[in-house]
């Protein structure tokens, strides 16, 4: 045990010790999320819009006041003609435009319906689809609650997005930066931490000591199982106050959940440092092996259902996929181990291949 | 085994699938010898001595090393003995005391007998300021110094040293060699790798080893006098020589 404590001492100095690796294991993370949580925002917020109105009247009036009270969008400016709505768009004043038909109030009355024209700014594709489903829909409530008035049965329809009612993004960024944290940092760490004593050659020496070979493993990965805890805590943290991602589900299996997440990176980390043999490449596979696969085929920021079948059978081996779910059911949907012991059960599986590969490999390596 | 010997071959044979890298290879090693393990890149030293270590199981044979079986007491083996490569391989980022406590501390050795031994140790190499400074900052010759001592720290039986002295200047060998009479006095023997045959002639005893198996063994005198050589290095040149005629 005294042996165990003197290899723990020592990685734990390398790593208070190294300014680069105390960087990406603290600072980073924090600036990736808030980075990210700044950022990455499908929601609108604000966003400008201009009016062309050819009617005129009451309506349009009572329109155009319920868009500009919606948090969403600002009214920003009138027009007299589509030129003007063009210039608009072309020195980047409105995102999009609203106009209405003459005789909009008139044509509506009598004929129970009027025209009322979009147009959106789709440089930026996705604030042009949100933008058009917001003012679709504002528009919409606007005209059924005129007919029902004029006592009309009608059928409204009433969208409720269930777990992120407001649609906020930090709910999608959170547990995917999580999962990338972790995935990479841990994984990249441990394996350039292991990787490093073969390079400068103390991996003999260790190999010589009476350590046994799983003490030798322990103690490299230990201190990082320990730190990526931490930074899976304070993401959490940061998450829910920072971003208002609420955690519904019991913390211990968030924990949990997390721990087993860690563990299968690390156990990516020391399969990796079994194949690279420097530094530079333990730290090419870390990052093109896992960081890109974390961040487009996980479900992260891109929806699995939406990729080629090629792509989406490939994210069934992208471990940060289990995790996500697993994650956003917990955290979002408060559900329990009933709900993702299916995940876990993947997670610890991978884990366990990666380990028996390590072992094997490392087995015909001494002999 | 006889009572002198710390080091006992029998037969050893190491085969890496159809590779013979040790081919039937006899020596002892006796107690407070320095014993020459020499031999060109590729001979088989290198399997040899992670046998030795306990890194490596033979394929056939009968290893003892320090008293214990290399087939099923390599942890024994591991626990009596020091080893010391040729990249001098402590902690660039840790300082000498660090270091020093650190494999002290793997090595099983108790807390207040590493505080004892490291205060002799520093009034004997007079590194009183030394011995906080980072690794990375000491000049080779002390770097050197300072794995040789960290390989003995524990007191082992046997200290292993692969090609020890590579790269560094001849004043600090010379200086090198010095500790190591140091500790063979104290009771400890030396098992030692080199290029250079000039140390060859500090040995005791030698063997060269060439293509797996052990060419010449003997005290450096007997092996100049044997191949009619001026010093080691004419042995050396002779051996490989007889190799090339065959």
């Amino acid at each position: 045990m005294n042996r165990f404590l003197a290899f723990l001492t020592k990685e734990f100095l390398h790593i208070f010790r190294d300014v680069r690796t105390m960087m990406i294991l603290f600072l980073i993370p924090v600036f990736q999320i808030l980075i990210f949580g700044y950022v990455i925002k499908n929601e609108v917020r604000d966003a400008k819009v201009g009016v062309l109105d050819f009617s005129g009247d009451v309506m349009t009036a009572q329109i155009v006041s319920k868009l500009d009270a919606a948090n969403d969008i600002e009214i920003v400016d009138y027009y007299k003609n589509y030129s003007e709505i063009e210039s608009a768009f072309k020195a980047n004043k409105i995102k999009a435009a609203i106009v209405f038909e003459p005789n909009f109030a008139a044509t509506f009355v009598k004929e129970r319906e009027a025209n009322l024209q979009i147009i959106l700014d789709a440089s930026d594709p996705n604030l042009a689809n949100l933008l058009n489903s917001y003012i679709s829909a504002i528009s919409a409530n606007y005209a059924n609650e005129q007919k029902a008035s004029q006592a009309v049965i009608n059928v409204s329809i009433e969208p409720r997005m269930l777990y992120n009612e407001n649609l906020v993004s930090a709910y999608m960024f959170v547990p995917g930066t999580m999962a990338l944290i972790l995935m990479v940092i841990t994984a990249l760490m441990s394996s350039i931490s292991i990787v490093r004593e073969k390079e400068i050659g103390t991996m003999e020496i260790l190999l010589v000591s009476p350590l046994k070979p799983i003490q030798i493993i322990l103690g490299k990965l230990a201190p990082y199982a320990i730190l990526s805890i931490v930074n899976a805590i304070s993401i959490i943290i940061i998450g829910n106050f920072v971003f208002g991602v609420p955690i519904l589900g019991s913390p211990i299996v968030l924990l949990i959940l997390s721990f087993i997440f860690i563990l299968m990176a690390l156990s990516l980390g020391l399969l990796i440092s079994n194949i690279a043999k420097t530094q530079q490449v333990a730290m090419f596979i870390s990052m093109f092996g896992l960081l890109l696969p974390t961040m487009l085929l996980s479900g992260f920021i891109f929806p699995i259902e939406n990729m080629p079948v090629a792509l989406q059978y490939f994210s069934y081996i992208v471990p940060a996929k289990y995790f996500l779910i697993a994650l956003k059911s917990v955290m979002l949907k408060g559900l329990g181990f009933a709900f993702i012991w299916k995940e876990l059960l993947v997670l610890l599986g991978m884990t366990s291949l990666f380990i028996g590969i390590s072992v094997k490999k490392f087995k015909i390596r001494l002999d | 085994m006889s009572e002198e010997n710390i080091i006992e071959v029998k037969n050893l044979v190491k085969k890496f699938g159809n590779f013979t890298a040790n081919d039937n290879l006899n020596f002892s090693v006796r107690k407070s010898e320095i014993f020459g393990f020499l031999g060109a890149n590729g001979a088989g030293k290198t399997t040899a001595i992670k046998i030795l270590c306990g890194l490596l199981l033979p394929t056939s044979g009968e290893v003892n090393v320090a008293g214990f079986d290399a087939f099923k007491q390599r942890n024994m083996i591991k626990k009596n003995i020091g080893y010391m490569s040729q990249g001098f391989s402590l902690y660039e980022d840790l300082t000498v005391k660090e270091n020093i406590e650190f494999y002290a501390g793997i090595y099983g050795v108790k807390r207040s007998v590493i505080k004892t031994r490291l205060n002799e140790l520093v009034e004997k190499l007079h590194i009183h300021e030394l011995k906080d400074e980072f690794v990375k900052d000491l000049p080779l010759g002390w770097k050197q110094k300072i794995a040789f001592s960290v390989a003995i720290f524990h007191k082992p039986q046997v200290v292993f040293l692969d090609e020890p002295t590579s790269g560094v200047d001849p004043i600090t060998r010379r200086q090198f060699w010095d500790l190591i009479y140091e500790a063979v006095d104290d009771g400890i023997t030396a098992f030692i790798t080199t290029h250079y045959m000039d140390e060859a002639e500090y040995c005791d005893r030698i063997s060269i080893m060439v293509d797996g198996k052990i060419d010449a063994m003997g005290t450096p005198t007997e092996l100049k006098r044997l191949y009619n050589a001026q010093n080691m290095d004419d042995v050396f040149v002779k051996l490989a020589r007889k190799q090339e005629i065959i």
